[in-house]
């Protein structure tokens, strides 16, 4: 295990943790942005450089600001006067240990049957693209309407409706 | 840095806890769009695991898994769209995005 292994592990793992359990909601996104350029850096590090920066740009450059914009409309930096926990969080903090210690030890039951050092693969950015539109077409035109139709219904739903009454 | 390749079961470790986080931020917490970061979380934890499965498998020329991880974050980015576009649908109508608050069709 390499010493950047860890560090970037520990990156990713520290910014999703300050994410789930800070108190102000700005904090939880600037939080989840750090655990989303760690992992975009653990990408890097396992010689996936298309999808690590397609995770830059997709998860730091998109997601990470659409978070930032909800919680601006929705005054979500005030807080809660009852907390910012439910109140069945030891429920789901069990649940959470729960499925951590199953894939835990799924893991580390299959250790000798996983293969443990391989070549570095070389696959460039062309191949990628050859892929796209070879194989991969199909796919490639459903994730685009799935996306023209996510995008035009996401403003639709979000779109402010004139004179309804409040219920 | 190739002198000292990382095992896979590493990375699969690191993704089961940020899976186990972000599920457990999923449900613990009560505010809408912190719901929705945790499932991010969980997204991204899987898109590692099939990175990592890429790079350690036996024909990472093939880049089924890399694609697949691609065709994922394509699918979230579209997923968070829509997600928070309903947050901000039901706090216009709830003025809340606390969840506990939002029991309008409970009988």
């Amino acid at each position: 295990m390499s010493p950047i292994f860890y560090l970037l592990a520990a990156i990713t793992l520290a910014g999703g943790l300050a994410a789930v359990l800070l108190k102000h909601l700005v904090h939880c996104a600037l939080a989840v942005t750090v655990a989303f350029a760690g992992l975009a850096l653990l990408f890097l590090e396992l010689d996936a450089q298309f999808a690590g920066f397609a995770q830059i740009l997709v998860y730091i450059g998109a997601v990470a600001i659409l978070i930032v914009f909800a919680i601006l409309l929705t005054r979500g930096a005030d807080l809660p006067k009852a907390g910012v926990f439910s109140k069945t969080w030891f429920l789901g903090l069990l649940i959470a240990a729960a499925v951590f210690a199953v894939l835990g030890w799924a893991v580390l039951a299959s250790v000798s049957a996983i293969p443990q050092q391989t070549a570095i693969p070389s696959v460039t950015v062309h191949d990628i693209g050859v892929a796209l539109v070879g194989r991969y077409v199909l796919p490639l035109e459903i994730v685009a309407l799935l996306l023209t139709a996510a995008t035009i219904g996401a403003v639709i739903v979000a779109m402010h409706e004139k004179a309804r009454p409040r219920g | 840095m190739s002198s000292m390749t990382t095992p896979l079961a590493g990375y699969l470790l690191v993704a089961a806890l940020l899976f186990a986080i972000g599920l457990g931020g999923a449900l613990v917490r009560r505010n809408a769009i912190l719901v929705l970061i945790g499932i991010e979380l969980m997204l991204n934890a899987a898109n590692l695991n099939l990175i990592a499965f890429w790079r350690y498998g036996p024909h990472p020329e093939a880049l089924t898994g890399m694609m697949f991880a691609i065709f994922s974050i394509a699918v979230a980015a579209a997923e968070a769209a829509v997600g928070l576009g309903l947050v901000i649908a039901v706090y216009r109508h709830t003025n809340t995005t606390e969840l506990d608050k939002i029991d309008r069709m409970k009988g």
